[in-house]
């Protein structure tokens, strides 16, 4: 009987572990290849990107490697230092996504404050259209999107972009459950201790919620950090795209710039998922189930 | 008197309150979805911007008769139908398999989620580098089949006149270049979902198991018999929520291929994508209708299953 137990338990293992490496792999190639020189990277890829200047040493087959034979920082010097366009384009992308993050968390904040503290029949239907709008693909909610762009004279100018994110619905739903949750006696107290509404939206019922506020700050940057059907429809040149849409349709020369400019772009994502991993967690849990 | 005054004046002190909080978001989805939606009912249904003419539903006839939309619809359908089942099933698998007593739980955990927090943009270029028709995973399927004899996967072909070809796969632009999006797909999905499965996991009464545990049941029946019917409302809500992902796999599609892509990968938002090149807004707003009304036949579906077993899909 033990035995057997140990057996499953190996075989168990060996699965998860085999699932893990698949899961990192593609993350970890990316960005041990950030560190390749641009020879090895044309040794290792040329025949994949038809890169390979005048006798350039170029494999026949394509080089996986998870080590490189030399680490280097030519690709982030080219990236970051010698030519400022990649930079200015990293700064494209945080000037998009970091307002929108602010503005539509905290507009949402107030929204669901709203939803928690004055229910009624109207506000259930409402709040049961913000559910609807969430779910809708893009297909469906560019069009709007669109009209009002352009009717505002907004098309090519960030705020086309900015204006739909901060008012967004997902993060209000998400913080609405959370805030369904706070026990009514904490509210109810301090209404008797006198604190006015604002008061209590400020001091009891953002405070209480910081772990969801950090949750959902978490799940609105990495679909903002992700855009790529608002940016292609809004914005006409192509020279404005933030680095998400840019990322793709980088030369195929600068292949080796591209893994560097890859790994600089998952950073602030991997950093905020690494250190608030739990609250991500949270976030997907309350997230699962759409009634309030 | 005085009582219902002050009454009065609390309801309407908490509908100014409620109000004022519900404001800038209320205005806000106003502006930029609900009202500009219904001028999309509007411009669907007349001939064009400028002449203004009623038509009803010519529009619509023409967008569903019309070859690239059917084709846009299908090549949609058919990846969510691939994509959506295994991203249910392998989440839960992943999830059960947490549940085992293997070690370092936790960072397994993490390395599954991990993909949902790296940006797709970051990802193309590796997954070019697999898939490429000189790429890895023909260069690894080659080297299995020679190393073990099964089969025979050798690049180079020589015809009878003595050209060379290339006979690998190509899997971004042949028939099978719904794979490897299929696989980006659950390469993102899958933590999400076994998430919301491990917290449905968590939520069966242990008390039950151990119940059955004690009548002498196995793992497999007790997973059968028991959890599955617990687990039952998350899957549904699991696959509903992955058939609406599945619609958004427009991203990696043309992050990876293009804004013009082989066969199999014309999406329904590149047809809405080449609409709004051709500012084409009756056909624009049309699609978008058709679109919505499927979706929310699928949310309905979603509510119906949330209010049928209710508390037991709450987190």
């Amino acid at each position: 009987m033990r035995k057997k137990h140990l057996i499953r338990r190996t075989l168990m293992t060996a699965v998860a572990v085999f699932f893990a490496v698949l899961f990192l792999m593609p993350t970890v190639l990316t960005i041990a290849n950030s560190f390749m020189s641009q020879a090895e990277i044309t040794a290792n890829y040329g025949v994949i990107f038809g890169s390979a200047s005048e006798g350039a040493y170029m494999s026949e087959r394509v080089n996986l490697k998870l080590i490189p034979d030399m680490v280097t920082f030519q690709q982030y010097n080219t990236a970051l230092i010698q030519s400022p366009d990649y930079l200015l384009r990293f700064w494209r992308s945080i000037r998009l996504v970091a307002p929108i993050v602010v503005v539509q968390v905290l507009v949402a904040s107030l929204a669901a404050y709203s939803f928690t503290r004055f229910r009624g029949r109207w506000k259930e239907i409402l709040f049961f259209s913000y559910i609807i709008l969430m779910l809708m693909p893009y297909q469906v909610t560019l069009v709007p999107n669109f009209l009002i762009a352009r009717t505002f004279n907004l098309i090519d100018r960030d705020w086309s972009i900015l204006l739909p994110g901060f008012v967004a619905p997902f993060s209000v739903f998400l913080l609405t459950k959370f805030m369904r949750r706070i026990p009514i006696s904490y509210i109810e107290a301090a209404k008797l201790d006198g604190a006015g509404e604002f008061q209590i939206y400020r001091r009891i019922a953002l405070p209480l919620c910081r772990s969801a506020l950090y949750s959902v700050v978490i799940l609105v940057f990495i679909d903002y950090w992700n855009m790529v059907e608002l940016p292609l429809i809004m914005l006409s040149d192509p020279d404005t795209h933030p680095l998400s849409v840019f990322l793709s349709r980088i030369n195929r020369e600068e292949i080796g710039v591209a893994f560097a400019l890859a790994t600089l772009y998952m950073i602030p994502t991997l950093l905020m998922f690494l250190h608030g991993e739990e609250y991500l967690i949270e976030g997907i849990t309350y997230s699962g189930g759409i009634k309030g | 008197m005085k009582a219902t005054l002050v009454k009065l004046n609390r309801k309407l002190g908490d509908k100014l309150y409620s109000g004022a909080f519900l404001a800038p978001s209320f205005i806000g989805v106003m502006t930029f979805f609900i009202a500009p939606f219904f001028v999309v009912i509007y411009y669907a249904m007349i001939d064009s911007p400028v002449r203004q003419n009623f038509v009803w539903f010519d529009n619509f006839e023409r967008v569903l008769g019309n070859w690239a939309f059917q084709t846009a619809a299908q090549h949609t359908i058919m990846f969510s139908a691939i994509a959506v089942p295994l991203a249910v099933a392998l989440a839960l698998g992943l999830a059960v398999l947490l549940e085992q007593k293997i070690p370092a739980k936790s960072q397994l955990r993490t390395f599954f989620l991990s993909p949902m927090m790296v940006p797709v943009a970051s990802i193309v270029l590796i997954w070019q580098v697999l898939f490429h028709q000189n790429g890895a995973v023909n260069d690894l399927l080659s080297t299995i089949g020679s190393a073990t004899g099964w089969f025979s996967y050798e690049r180079f072909y020589t015809l009878s006149d003595g050209r060379v070809i290339n006979q690998w796969i190509d899997w971004f632009s042949s028939g099978y270049n719904q794979f490897p999006i299929v696989l980006l797909f659950l390469w993102k999905n899958l933590g999400y979902n076994m998430i919301l499965f491990m917290a449905a996991l968590n939520n069966i009464p242990k008390d039950l198991i151990e119940v059955a545990q004690i009548e002498g049941g196995g793992a497999f029946y007790i997973f059968r018999t028991v959890k599955m019917r617990f687990l039952s409302p998350t899957i549904l809500f699991v696959t509903i929520l992955s058939l609406i992902n599945s619609f958004r796999v427009f991203r990696e599609v043309f992050l990876l291929t293009g804004a013009h892509p082989y066969g199999g990968l014309y999406m329904l938002q590149h047809y809405m994508n080449n609409m709004f090149e051709a500012l084409d807004f009756q056909s624009l707003a049309a699609a978008a209708i058709i679109m919505c009304i499927v979706m929310i036949g699928i949310i309905g579906l979603l509510f119906l299953i949330e209010s049928r077993y209710g508390k037991d899909v709450e987190g």
